[in-house]
């Protein structure tokens, strides 16, 4: 039975970080360490693949297994059990994480070579992936919970694993309080959800929550908050307006780092969570609105900051939360397949993208400004060519991964009749077109800007280098399981996925659609609109290079809001930050817990404190008189035993 | 009776017949040979050993033997299972700490063992005759180990008002008992509970109940008869202590418990009443006083007597939930202190002295392992999740509330707050406290023994935390 593996799965990855957490600083050899950690991911993802197989063998409806590990807690009316769920959506994440994770970690071996925090770096990491497995596998929401809370808890380590270095205005420590504040915030729209949920079905089970759920009809309110506060949680943890602010500030951590956690996995959680919960949304039709409203606008708003980034993974990390923006807005408009379908390609070129610059990085000594890059080709051709590939994947050029997902997101999007929303989305689309070959230009061709006599830029180690070229393949094929009718596929993915939104998609009378030959005009004029962003970068860092400063310089106003990222962060801290530091200083510290909490807590033990004093002086050391308070004890019983 | 009989109901008390037999080994090797400390050790530690897991395979199968005297199985092997544990822990901690105190004599074993036989027969019995053998079998054992230190007078102190106060307290369980008998006409304890609430207005009934309740309270340190604890727990050596506290406290628990099932003490409201007063006394009396400590041995007896007052609440909610809570409750009471207590003897001099607070500044420093160990120690008796002491106390607050006694639970809580103070203090002089200059430098021998109690403690503190079903799957069917 593979599905009773599954506990081995989850927890080898504990194992790993146990053994490299507790014994790493003694483990002298990093091959050791950097095999354990690998290692233990690697049997994960072939336990997955095993199950997965296992799944495709199998009629649909005998596909969903839950296997039982322990109860977990049973108080009055509460009980959750460490259960998991395997289904289509489960192992298709399951497969991301542990795949894209397990490249990540051979990456790393060679990426943190010499690092003296190596055997930290791989525990993070391995606590990371027990920490999502129970994520994404869990049963209940309160286990979902754990990992939530976990992968927060990992993400936060590793922004900060680098605690000294300066990063910004302040040290990558600021960066990784940052993300964790926010995220809390989420958390508790996310705690808000659950709530809600449990005061409402009295159960934490997903199986029996959806199963209540699917007799109501649309538009509860109750509801509608539920998947409210659950959609605040999943904005901040994949990063949407208006909790997107620490994804960029999360680029301090190691780049491997970025590529798993802030990338590839961890910020898909919110995608995850609502995927998972699409019968609960497909009750709400106002929180799927502003689902659809928050995901394109952030789409768009993300690639708009990208466009000027002169940081090479700043520019990826605004491109993430676009992208991210793309999969809430096919989750808006009901296409819950179409969005994982993106999850997955998107895991695949953006990890890509993001270990080929941390080899840039890696070969420029730390450098990360594109400005003083340049001409890169020639010295990396393994890392150019990769990262050609997952540019051309993430701006939509087919037959490659990104195509086919950002594609059928767009297309749903018309279809759905939420055209503004389709137009907001082909803007963006135009605009990661040209931010990427920005990037790409401005980074690998051209004349090198950098200091060519000192620099010497050498091609990725072998550990580095295979991770890419995997990632590349799979950015080339990995589009396949999901094409379209209309190309004369099948869309694999949609299919495989339908058992786990038939519900919801019931719910939404949404009904598979014919093919239309409006569905080729789309599909070209999303073609045609990334290639002009293609042209139009590449012209104007190629060739016309005096253009964007020239632009730059005439609508200076624009290029600033661009560049300051429209100065949300100066917002947040305007209205929110500030006014709470200011209270908490005022008000809340001198004040009331000075004076008030201070008052009290230290009255009350001095007034114990006395009493206690005085009572310990009963205790004589005399045992007569300890025979006399027994005494005591014995008539006032006795009499007050008598007397009733 | 004939002997077929007699060798199955002998077998059928397997734990206890085994370390009576143990313990009567230990004794004839200790009377004729010289040296015998280290063989006298191992053979308790296997013996104590196999009676937990005999304990364990017994569980599941309930029954009764010698003419219904004596449970068997269920509730029994449960309570068997955590003595056992206790005693072995208390051993492997002992064997450095009597080196060190120069009492190493193999009758400390012996008794202790014998000890625990007397506990388990408290746990076991179904008779207010055999519950009283098994009390008195444990009490006698005690006072001769609590002035086990000879050459010491804190120690013959203890020893002493332990006995003296002893004998005192046993005079009423005694007159209780026989007041019992002479109002339910039997001294069958299932049958004394099952006609309570006939006999709840039955004034001969209620005094008999008051008096074998002071009996109890006495044993298990409540107040107003508490006050021996401070001054035995200090002077015995310090595993006694630990042990005492835990064994001790949880063969007592197990009594009342049986004797004040849920049913009687639902069915007679003025001796609900009677207990919940002396809960409340006992959780504000012990945290209070704990505070004014300076010794930590004073600040664990004071403790004691405030846990006393927690387990109480859940007798007195007198449902499944608190009846279950006393049990995981004594569970890890006995794991937390067993471990505390453990420490304290680690660090202690020969003479008896560097238990005091001042004395574990900046343990953290020099010795990281065995402060980190007490944080968890200390943290458990706070009550703070993820440790198993933060369940025990869930379960029997939550009795108390379903019960309808939520001002005790509130009190209980309250108290837990308080006790948070000298708890927490340690963690800080630990952790946050430098070493005073010339103070002297705590020596301490290293035992793998003992090292290896303490880490299974704080393990199995965590383990039942977090997995709390490990120990209520095997309690779930008693109540």
């Amino acid at each position: 039975m593979p599905f009773q593996l599954i506990s081995i799965a989850v927890f080898l990855p504990l194992v790993g970080f146990l053994i490299n957490g507790l014994l790493g600083s003694r483990i002298k050899s990093e091959k050791a360490i950097g095999v354990i950690g690998s290692a233990t991911v690697g049997i994960s993802f072939v336990i997955a693949c095993a199950m997965f197989f296992d799944m495709l063998g199998s009629p649909p409806e005998e596909r969903s297994h839950i296997i039982e590990i322990f109860k977990w807690i049973a108080a009055g009316s509460l009980n959750v059990s460490f259960a998991y769920q395997i289904d289509q959506l489960s192992i298709l994440m399951m497969l991301i994480v542990t795949g894209v994770g397990f490249l990540i970690h051979v990456y790393s071996i060679g990426y943190m070579h010499g690092d003296p925090g190596f055997w930290r770096f791989f525990a993070y990491l391995n606590l990371f992936i027990f920490a999502m497995l129970n994520l994404i596998m869990a049963d209940n929401f309160l286990l979902l919970f754990l990992g939530w809370e976990g992968v927060g808890l990992c993400s936060y380590l590793l922004i900060g694993f680098w605690y000294d270095r300066k990063f910004d205005k302040g040290t990558t420590g600021d960066a990784a309080k940052k993300a964790f504040i926010v995220n809390r915030i989420g958390d508790f729209g996310f705690l808000i959800g659950m709530f809600l949920i449990f005061e409402m079905f009295g159960t934490l089970t997903f199986k029996d929550v959806f199963t209540q759920a699917s007799t109501l009809s649309v538009g509860n309110t109750t509801i509608m908050w539920m998947t409210l506060a659950l959609f605040l949680g999943a904005t901040g943890k994949s990063a949407q307006i208006p909790l997107f602010v620490w994804l960029p500030d999360a680029m301090a951590g190691p780049t491997p780092v970025s590529a798993l956690i802030h990338a590839a996995t961890m910020v898909t959680a919110g995608i995850y969570m609502v995927a998972r919960c699409a019968v609960l949304f497909a009750l709400a039709p106002t929180t799927l609105m502003v689902v659809a409203i928050v995901g394109a606008t952030t789409a768009l708003f993300a690639a708009s900051i990208g466009l000027v980034q002169n940081d090479i993974k700043k520019v990826l990390a605004y491109s993430t939360i676009s992208q991210l923006g793309y999969m809430f807005l096919a989750l808006g408009v009901g296409a819950f397949a179409a969005g994982l379908f993106h999850v997955m390609t998107h895991a695949f070129f953006k990890a890509l993208l993001f270990l080929g610059s941390g080899a840039v990085i890696h070969a420029m000594h730390d450098e990360q400004d594109i400005q003083k890059m340049g001409g890169l080709k020639s010295h990396l051709p393994i890392t150019y060519k990769t990262f050609l590939v997952g540019t051309l994947a993430i701006a939509g050029i087919p037959p490659l991964a990104g195509f086919f997902s950002k594609d059928e997101i767009l297309w749903k999007a018309f279809s759905g009749g939420y055209w503004p929303l389709w137009v907001m989305g082909l803007i963006g689309a135009g605009l990661t077109a040209f931010y990427m070959f920005r990037l790409l230009s401005l980074t690998f061709e051209g004349k090198p800007r950098w200091d060519q006599h000192h620099l010497h830029p050498h091609e990725a180690p072998k550990t580095m280098a295979v991770p890419l070229i995997v990632l590349a393949g799979l950015s080339v094929v990995g589009g396949f399981v999901g094409i379209p009718h209309s190309l004369g596929g099948g869309n694999a993915i949609e299919q495989w996925l339908d058992p786990v939104f038939e519900v919801a998609n019931r719910k939404m009378f949404l009904t598979p659609h014919a093919v239309v030959p409006l569905e080729y005009v789309l599909m070209i004029a999303s073609v045609l609109v990334a290639l002009a962003g293609i042209w139009l970068a590449r012209t104007w860092y190629l060739k016309k290079t005096e253009v964007p400063e020239q632009l730059a310089s005439r609508n200076r106003g624009v290029y600033n809001l661009f560049l300051n990222k429209y100065k949300v962060d100066e917002l947040y801290d305007a209205i929110i930050v500030n006014p709470i530091l200011k209270t908490s200083e005022m008000f809340l510290w001198k004040v009331f817990d000075v004076k008030i909490i201070d008052g009290i807590v230290n009255g009350i033990p001095r007034l114990i404190g006395m009493f206690s004093g005085v009572a310990r002086k009963i205790q004589t050391g005399v045992t007569q008189n300890y025979a006399l308070a027994f005494v005591l004890g014995v008539v006032l019983i006795l009499g007050f035993l008598i007397t009733k | 009776m004939d002997l077929s009989l007699l060798l199955h109901d002998t077998l059928a008390i397997g734990p206890i017949s085994l370390i009576t037999l143990v313990g009567l080994v230990v004794l004839t090797i200790e009377a004729l040979h010289n040296k015998t400390e280290n063989i006298n050790c191992w053979i308790s530690l296997v013996g104590l050993a196999a009676a937990l897991v005999l304990s364990l395979v017994q569980l599941p199968t309930t029954g009764t033997a010698f003419s219904d005297m004596i449970a068997t199985g269920g509730y029994a092997s449960f309570f068997s299972a955590v003595f056992a544990a206790a005693g072995l822990l208390t051993v492997m901690l002992s064997k450095s700490y009597i080196k060190k105190q120069s009492i190493e004599h193999g009758e400390y074993y012996a008794i202790l063992l014998f000890a625990i036989v007397g506990m388990m027969l408290m746990a076991a019995a179904t008779d207010l005759v055999t519950l009283f053998l098994g009390l008195e079998l444990m009490s006698l054992s005690f006072y001769i180990l609590a002035g086990f230190v000879r050459r010491r007078n804190e120690s013959n102190e203890a020893a002493l008002k332990y006995f003296l106060l002893g004998a005192f307290a046993t005079g009423f369980l005694l007159y209780g008992i026989a007041l019992l008998y002479g109002s339910a006409g039997t001294t069958h304890i299932p049958s004394i509970v099952g006609k309570a609430g006939m006999l709840a207005s039955s004034t001969m009934f209620l005094i008999g109940c008051g008096l074998l309740l002071i009996g109890f309270a006495f044993k298990i340190a409540a107040v107003p008869f508490h006050m021996w604890v401070p001054d035995v727990y200090e002077g015995s050596p310090t595993t006694v202590s630990g042990f005492m506290s835990t064994g001790g406290k949880a063969a007592a628990f197990a009594a009342v418990l049986v004797v004040f099932a849920p049913a009687l003490v639902r069915g007679v409201e003025p001796v609900r009443d009677v207990l919940a007063v002396i809960a409340a006394l006992s959780m504000i009396v012990g945290n209070v006083i704990a505070i004014a400590q300076t010794s930590i041995k004073r600040m664990l007896a004071y403790s004691s007597i405030a846990h006393a007052g927690y387990i109480l609440v859940g007798v007195i909610a007198a449902n499944s939930y608190g009846a279950q809570g006393v049990l995981f409750y004594l569970v890890a009471y006995t794991m937390m202190n067993v471990g505390a207590f453990g420490i304290l003897s680690y660090l202690e001099s020969e003479d008896g002295k560097n238990v005091s607070f001042d004395d574990y500044r900046g343990l953290s420093a020099s010795r990281p392992t065995l402060a980190l160990l007490m944080g968890i120690f200390m943290f458990s008796l706070t009550g703070i999740p993820p440790f198993a002491g933060f369940f025990g106390k869930y379960y029997v607050f939550a009795g108390a509330v379903q019960a309808g006694y939520t001002w005790l639970a509130i009190l209980g809580v309250l108290m837990s707050v308080i006790s948070a103070y000298y708890y927490l203090r340690l963690v800080v002089l630990m952790y946050f406290s430098e070493r005073e200059q010339d103070a002297p430098v705590i020596a301490v021998p290293t035992s793998g023994l003992g090292m290896a109690a303490l880490v299974l403690s704080a393990i199995a503190l965590l383990g039942f935390g977090i997995y709390p079903s490990v120990v209520l799957n095997f309690i779930s069917h008693f109540f």
